[in-house]
């Protein structure tokens, strides 16, 4: 094994990367979950921003304005499962596994033509003095944008839920959903919104793929991210903070592995190959306290 | 041997029954399992240019069917099993994963012949073919060994089975031969197709060193990769993958199945099917290698196409000896040609590779 062919801050600098689309992803469905909607189609959300951003940003030759459509069609395509299982109340398991399907198809159809495109360029931001900053600097100073983006939103989202009333609103729909109406609250309303919010920060997930870290348009080039980020969010408690963690590991690990295979380490690839998943589940199960919140994926209606 | 006739035989008479029964003015209807989306820009889209070439060929007297994105495992028995359901007369399972599964759905229809890619278990009415992809990996090896600065070839590697081996070994040969400072860094995906982490393989190879990028995984994501690092060099998987020629792409290996679907749709047809291994390569015109572009140097694109050439003709065999195991014993002695049986089957790396197949 020559473990001197690794090097740290490239690890550590792709960990932010491989984190980021998960990330945005889940920090979305934190925000569903705890308004008490069970959202089973971040896969289908992703894989729509992904090909909405990618096409929207082959069209206007600006990758950012491709996020914006990206975020704007994830938010689009939830808007469906939010009318179906708020006003219709139809099952929300069900109607997310077929948000995915859906989304999957309908990405399948957008991006043909779109196959072998070159997206535009979104170059790196190179800091000036943070990036400068010896090792410290290429690690977290030097990315693209939407990796401080993504953070942002993680910072926001939990600044939103603990410190602003709206968040607290939120929370007392996700927790039970008669006593917040009981007081008030328009139900049906805060979780449309929620679920608006999480379709944009799954498309901007997906899009995040299309547009930088692939980055071209292939068919199901998600390949299960939404799951792993519905899973985060449970591991992580609905938390954002372990969700960041939660998110970091994932992604450290499963860059740590490829290069420990390239650097020929004596551990079984398999073992390899599962570890991101395992270390995932193993921290986050240990530090877990939390419980879902008390109306997570039921139906709600005045009437009752 | 005698057995081995009667059952041959048996297998002719049914073909012929089952032919006469499918010899109305009912279309054919052939049927295709896919492991990717058929815009992988790959193998499953090489796969589907077979099918679509069936069409052509045939008109209405055939009916295609397909399933993309079939996961290897119990699933693909579901979906072999609808379509046979659903009159399919021939089905094409087109992935490794799927060789248990198409023989459990097999026994169950003998009459729908099916025809898995890849694998080695048949039936009597199962076939199985595949291309000598390897002798492209030779040619790839040949090109990389010389095109590589830093001697660090990356590979990115899907499952630990005998074709992946395969093409492992021939480039690795190939390399060596050329170069004989070369080396191999070789990542594993477990994956056919995920994009998101192909490219990641293919940026932790580059970030250590590799300036060369071989890649047996279906989706462009390590080309795009290679392009950004700016001065990788790769070679196209399955299909030609020209949009990101002339750099880095300088080649590829191109899969071309239409001929051997178009043969074998039309011998269900006439009922003179029957279950046999077809192995082609460069010579038939399976395995196809993309043009050499100008990236490279004229004298080692010149050595190359001399190599196919000799690989086409069957003059040269890229298996051939003095080759020894990674643990240095002999396999085969100088001048000596691998036989199909030790490929088929082959589960060791050659001498000099510095890595070991996960079991």
């Amino acid at each position: 094994m020559d473990l001197s062919s690794i090097n740290p801050i490239l690890l550590l600098a792709s960990l932010m990367v491989a984190a980021t689309p998960i990330m945005l992803a889940a920090i979305g469905e934190l925000v569903v979950e705890r308004a008490g909607v069970l959202n089973l189609g971040v896969e289908g959300m992703m894989i729509t921003g992904a090909v909405c951003g990618f096409v929207v940003a082959v069209n206007t030759g600006s990758a950012w304005v491709g996020f914006l459509g990206a975020a704007v069609g994830g938010a689009l395509l939830s808007v469906i499962f939010g009318f179906l299982t708020q006003f219709l109340l139809s099952n929300q398991v069900a109607t997310g596994l077929a948000l995915t399907l859906f989304g999957l198809g309908l990405s399948a159809l957008m991006g043909q033509g779109y196959i072998g495109v070159k997206a535009p360029g979104f170059p790196d931001w190179d800091i000036p003095i943070l990036g400068d900053i010896p090792f410290i600097g290429p690690i977290i100073f030097q990315h693209d944008p939407m990796v401080y983006v993504g953070l942002a939103i993680v910072v926001a989202v939990w600044a939103f839920l603990k410190f602003s009333r709206a968040g607290l609103i939120l929370r007392a729909v996700g927790e039970n959903h008669e006593a917040a109406h009981a007081l008030g609250y328009h139900v049906v309303r805060v979780r449309m919104l929620a679920i608006m919010f999480g379709g944009a920060c799954a498309g901007l997930g997906g899009a995040y793929l299309s547009l930088v870290r692939v980055p071209q348009w292939t068919e199901g080039m998600t390949a299960g991210a939404g799951w792993i980020a519905l899973a985060i969010v449970v591991f992580a408690s609905w938390r954002p903070g372990r969700l960041l963690l939660g998110a970091y590991l994932f992604g450290g690990v499963t860059v740590l592995q490829l290069n420990l295979q390239a650097a020929g380490a004596a551990i079984g690839v398999e073992y390899l190959s599962m570890a991101p998943y395992l270390a995932t589940i193993a921290v986050l199960v240990i530090m877990r306290a939390g419980r879902a919140p008390g109306s997570l994926g039921q139906s709600f209606h005045a009437s009752r | 041997m005698t057995m081995k006739t009667i059952l041959a035989g048996a297998v002719l008479a049914l073909g012929m029954a089952t032919g006469a029964a499918a010899d109305g003015h009912e279309p054919t209807t052939v049927g295709f399992v896919y492991v990717g989306p058929i815009g992988d820009g790959g193998w499953t889209y090489e796969h589907d240019k077979g099918r679509l070439a069936v069409e052509e060929a045939f008109g209405d007297k055939v009916e295609t069917v397909f399933v993309e994105s079939v996961p290897e495992g119990p699933d693909a028995e579901r979906v072999m099993t609808q379509m046979a359901l659903q009159g399919a007369d021939l089905i094409f399972t087109t992935s490794f994963g799927y060789m248990d599964q198409t023989i459990n759905v097999a026994a169950q229809f003998p009459d729908v012949k099916f025809e898995h890619a890849t694998g080695y278990k048949r039936a009597d009415n199962v076939s199985t073919y595949s291309a000598r992809f390897y002798e492209g990996r030779a040619v790839q090896g040949h090109i990389a060994g010389q095109m590589t600065e830093s001697n660090i070839i990356g590979y990115i590697a899907s499952f630990p089975i005998p074709e992946v081996i395969r093409g492992i070994n021939s480039a690795f040969i190939h390399a060596r031969e050329v170069n004989p400072d070369v080396e191999f860094k070789i990542v594993w995906a477990y994956t056919w197709f995920d994009p998101a982490k192909e490219a990641e393989a293919a940026t932790v190879l580059i970030e250590q060193g590799a300036d060369v990028i071989l890649q047996h995984t279906d989706s462009t994501a390590p080309q795009a990769a290679a392009q950004a690092a700016g001065n990788v060099v790769t070679f196209g998987q399955a299909s030609d993958m020209a949009e990101f020629g002339p750099f880095p792409r300088v080649s590829s290996i191109i899969d071309d199945w239409a001929p051997y679907y178009i043969a074998r749709t039309q011998a269900v047809m006439d009922g003179t099917w029957e279950s046999k291994d077809t192995w082609d390569g460069i010579g038939p015109g399976m395995v196809a290698i993309g043009e050499i572009s100008d990236a490279v140097p004229a004298e080692i694109k010149a050595s190359a196409e001399d190599m196919i050439e000799r690989l086409r003709t069957g003059e040269y065999h890229a298996f051939t000896g003095p080759i020894n195991r990674q643990d240095g014993t002999a396999w085969l002695a100088d001048g000596e040609i691998a036989d199909d049986g030790t490929l088929a089957g082959m589960n060791f790396y050659v001498e000099g590779l510095d890595a070991e197949i996960p079991q």
